[in-house]
């Protein structure tokens, strides 16, 4: 007896759906058969059979949604163990977008967020379709803003970012380019430079470090060099950071990087909202824009503000919870941290007040220095290393304009100082987590 | 070298274009002879390529464009801008990091711009452009606007990997940009033999399917009848194609740069023989054309404009300390 398990399709899936069964209890499976097909919110995919056996019962049922990974889902009378694995991904159209699923009412202090209007009914809707529907609005609304880069046409893109973009607007405005990130990122500043206003989508940033060139020296620079003549309105994105266990050459965080240069807007979301709405004014806004995403995320569900042309501006903080004893600064990815350690700290009586910087160019630094003039006490939180990092840029700040509100020196949470290990274990503690900035806090409120 | 210079009489030249040649490229050794004496009286900073010898090229490939048509290049810029027409005022004030420069003094020798000529740079880094100009071709074809972009580089750039990447999507696309090598031989001071496994540069297309040809970049009309046949390539949505300009350059890579890496006689043997400028002057008195004193009119009044780009460049006050901020975004 030998169970199937349900298989994870790609390094961050954690459930999936089953679409299909192809087999019934009784039938005999060969090595390699197609038995069932699976899907995620990013594709649908074959599960095809290891060793060989028959079929005795089938655990989880045709239509079965939000299956966990390494889940039983059949079982097989056989030699030999089985497990499943899959077949190459195939290009999935056929997968339609979600429709947005209406969601409860506002709670929370959602009601209280000044950049929605009073009486706004939201919906749920993943960060990847938030930053799929934030492209496909401004490309119905502006016939120069085009996506160029690697799958982002007929595969619908790595991430499934660019879904069914190609269908509605065509091969002319959705470009797959071979890989080659340095030529196409050249080449999209230069479709800027006459005025065109170009996507590019870089598989992960980690790629885009070929290409980083282009976008400091030409794009960020142009402008400045030009006395003002030559403008870039482009944007640079795709997921940054570490997404799970693929090592260090695939697990980079650039904000820091980025956000040093002159000449460059620096986004790196954190909601669905935010990912749509600042994606939006990036793609509208008349200077080169990085914006970085971050893979763990697309997946997740967030409500969203149901408007029709949801804007959020850009170099604004959020503050994502007010708190009275400490601030704890974050941006991506670490905002769900920041946030879950926030929740456990009040569970210990201390009141932490958490800002999503959002934007990491311009840097909101009135809403950072208000708060720690409130607070006296700064956490800063950041997937990236700490040297030069982005916390050290907060640090500085708060530490020259507002040191005589700090009770406590400023404390940092980053990326140890290697590069990302591939075992789980040494992943893990190189990164930062809830328990490390709990425990930061701890620190610097002397608990 | 190897290479011959095929100085042959044009017919297809006339008598006017002629003129037109040899007023645009005297204008540019002028220009870069005063450029060349600014800098050695520290008017002008910096790195400072001057593009003497090569003038054909520029002037050429102009006469074969259309209005509208882009052209983009590395830092040796100074000939490409004024052959497009830019003001050799603005241009000197750039040179000498003032106010009325093109870049308003921000940019300097390597980094001018004219939205109003199509000429988009100027670029500092070796093969950068090249990747930019075919960005502009595909902004030509999204539009369907029929504009080519001309797109020059040395023959240094030519091993520089973003060069290829930028070949193969213009010709998986077919845009329309005209790749220009101008293969002045040396690489800074590295000679091509030394430096480029494949040293006919025109041959570097071929595994792109993109058509090259070698062309005598010391005479004008030779580069313009190619530059015709390539614009005319590109424009029909056939896609790129690679002009080779065999030229020369007869100053250092920069002003900083003696040049040993090459023998007196090698140049003075390009200057006696291969010049571009005094073969248009020959053609012009052989035709009947010209005369050594008409022509000396010419160089008069080039020399007047030059002298009077100098002189603004000079009288133009620096860049107001309020422009430190400005153009860092919009």
């Amino acid at each position: 007896m030998t169970q199937i398990l349900m298989p994870a399709l790609s390094p961050t899936m954690e459930e999936g759906n089953l679409a299909k069964w192809l087999i019934k209890p009784g039938d005999k499976v060969e090595p390699g058969q197609v038995i069932a097909e699976i899907e995620t919110d990013k594709a649908t995919m074959e599960v095809e059979a290891v060793d060989e056996g028959v079929v005795s019962e089938l655990l989880v049922a045709e239509g079965a949604q939000g299956v966990k990974v390494n889940t039983p889902i059949a079982v097989l009378k056989g030699e030999g163990g089985t497990q499943p694995e899959m077949s190459v991904p195939p290009p999935s159209a056929r997968q339609p977008a979600r429709p947005p699923t209406p969601a409860s009412p506002p709670q929370g202090g959602r009601e209280e967020d000044p950049e929605v209007p009073a009486g706004t009914t939201f919906v749920k809707i993943t960060v990847r379709d938030a930053l799929r529907d934030a492209m496909a609005e401004e490309m119905r609304r502006d016939p120069d803003v085009f996506l160029m880069g690697e799958e982002v046409a007929q595969y619908q893109g790595a991430y499934k970012v660019s879904r069914e973009l190609l269908q509605e607007f065509g091969d002319k405005r959705v470009v797959d380019t071979p890989i080659t990130e340095h030529g196409f990122a050249g080449l999209g500043v230069g479709a800027a430079m006459a005025g065109l206003k170009p996507i590019v989508e870089f598989m992960t940033w980690n790629f885009a470090m070929q290409a980083i060139d282009q976008i400091i020296n030409s794009a960020a620079k142009t402008l400045y060099m030009s006395g003002g003549q030559i403008k870039s309105s482009i944007v640079f994105r795709g997921p940054n950071g570490a997404a799970a266990r693929v090592a260090a050459q695939h697990s980079q965080d650039y904000s820091s990087w980025y956000a040093h240069v002159p000449g460059l807007i620096v986004i790196a979301p954190y909601d669905a909202a935010d990912a749509k709405g600042l994606l939006k004014s990036a793609i509208r806004n008349p200077n080169p824009v990085v914006f970085l995403e971050h893979e763990m995320l697309y997946g997740t569900e967030f409500e969203i503000p149901d408007v029709k042309d949801w804007l959020v501006p850009i170099g604004k903080a959020k503050i994502r919870r007010p708190g009275a004893d400490v601030t704890i600064t974050a941006h991506s990815r670490m905002v769900g941290l920041a946030l879950k350690a926030a929740e456990h700290l009040a569970g210990e009586g201390i009141d932490a007040e958490v800002i999503d910087l959002r934007t990491l160019r311009p840097l909101d630094t009135a809403t950072i220095i208000g708060s720690v003039k409130k607070t006296n006490r700064l956490v800063t939180v950041e997937e990236g290393w700490g040297q030069s990092g982005v916390g050290a840029e907060v640090c500085a700040r708060v530490t020259s304009e507002a040191f005589d509100y700090l009770d406590a020196p400023p404390t940092r949470v980053h990326q140890v100082d290697a590069p990302l290990a591939y075992a789980a274990n040494l992943e893990a503690l190189a990164l930062p987590s809830v328990e490390k900035i709990v425990e930061a806090v701890k620190a610097v409120t002397y608990r | 070298m190897g290479t011959t210079y095929a100085n042959g009489a044009h017919a297809k030249a006339t008598r006017d274009d002629l003129l037109q040649y040899y007023r645009d490229m005297l204008l540019i050794r002028r220009f870069e002879e005063r450029a060349g004496q600014l800098y050695g009286m520290g008017l002008i900073g910096g790195f400072c390529h001057l593009y003497i010898g090569q003038e054909a090229v520029v002037v050429g490939m102009q006469a074969a464009l259309k209005p509208g048509d882009q052209v983009i290049t590395a830092y040796r810029d100074h000939g490409h801008m004024l052959a497009t027409g830019m003001d050799p005022n603005a241009i000197m004030a750039e040179l000498t990091g003032r106010s009325d420069g093109c870049s308003k003094g921000k940019g300097g020798s390597m980094h001018m711009f004219s939205t109003e000529k199509a000429f988009y740079g100027g670029h500092g880094i070796v093969g950068a452009q090249v990747s930019l100009g075919t960005g502009l071709a595909f902004a030509n074809r999204y539009r369907d606007d029929a504009k080519v972009c001309v797109t020059y580089f040395g023959d240094g750039a030519a091993n520089q990997g973003q060069v290829y990447e930028s070949f193969n999507m213009a010709s998986l696309w077919k845009l329309p940009v005209v790749y220009i090598v101008e293969n002045n031989q040396y690489a800074m001071g590295t000679a091509i033999q030394r430096s480029s496994s494949e040293t006919h540069l025109h041959r570097r297309g071929i595994s792109f399917n993109i058509p090259g040809e070698e062309v005598d970049g010391m005479d004008v009309v030779a580069v313009r009848e190619a530059g015709l046949r390539a614009a005319e390539h590109a424009r029909s949505g056939k896609g790129p194609i690679l002009l080779e300009m065999k030229t020369y350059r007869y100053r250092g890579h920069s002003m900083s740069d003696p040049a040993k890496y090459r023998t007196k006689e090698e140049v003075e043997e390009m200057k006696a023989r291969h010049d571009p400028i005094e073969h248009v002057k020959k053609l012009l008195i052989d035709g009947g054309h010209a005369t050594e004193d008409s022509l000396k009119d010419i160089d008069r009044e080039i020399r007047a404009v030059v002298t009077a780009s100098a002189e603004f460049a000079q009288a133009s006050p620096e860049p107001d300390p309020r422009e430190l901020m400005t153009d860092v975004y919009l």
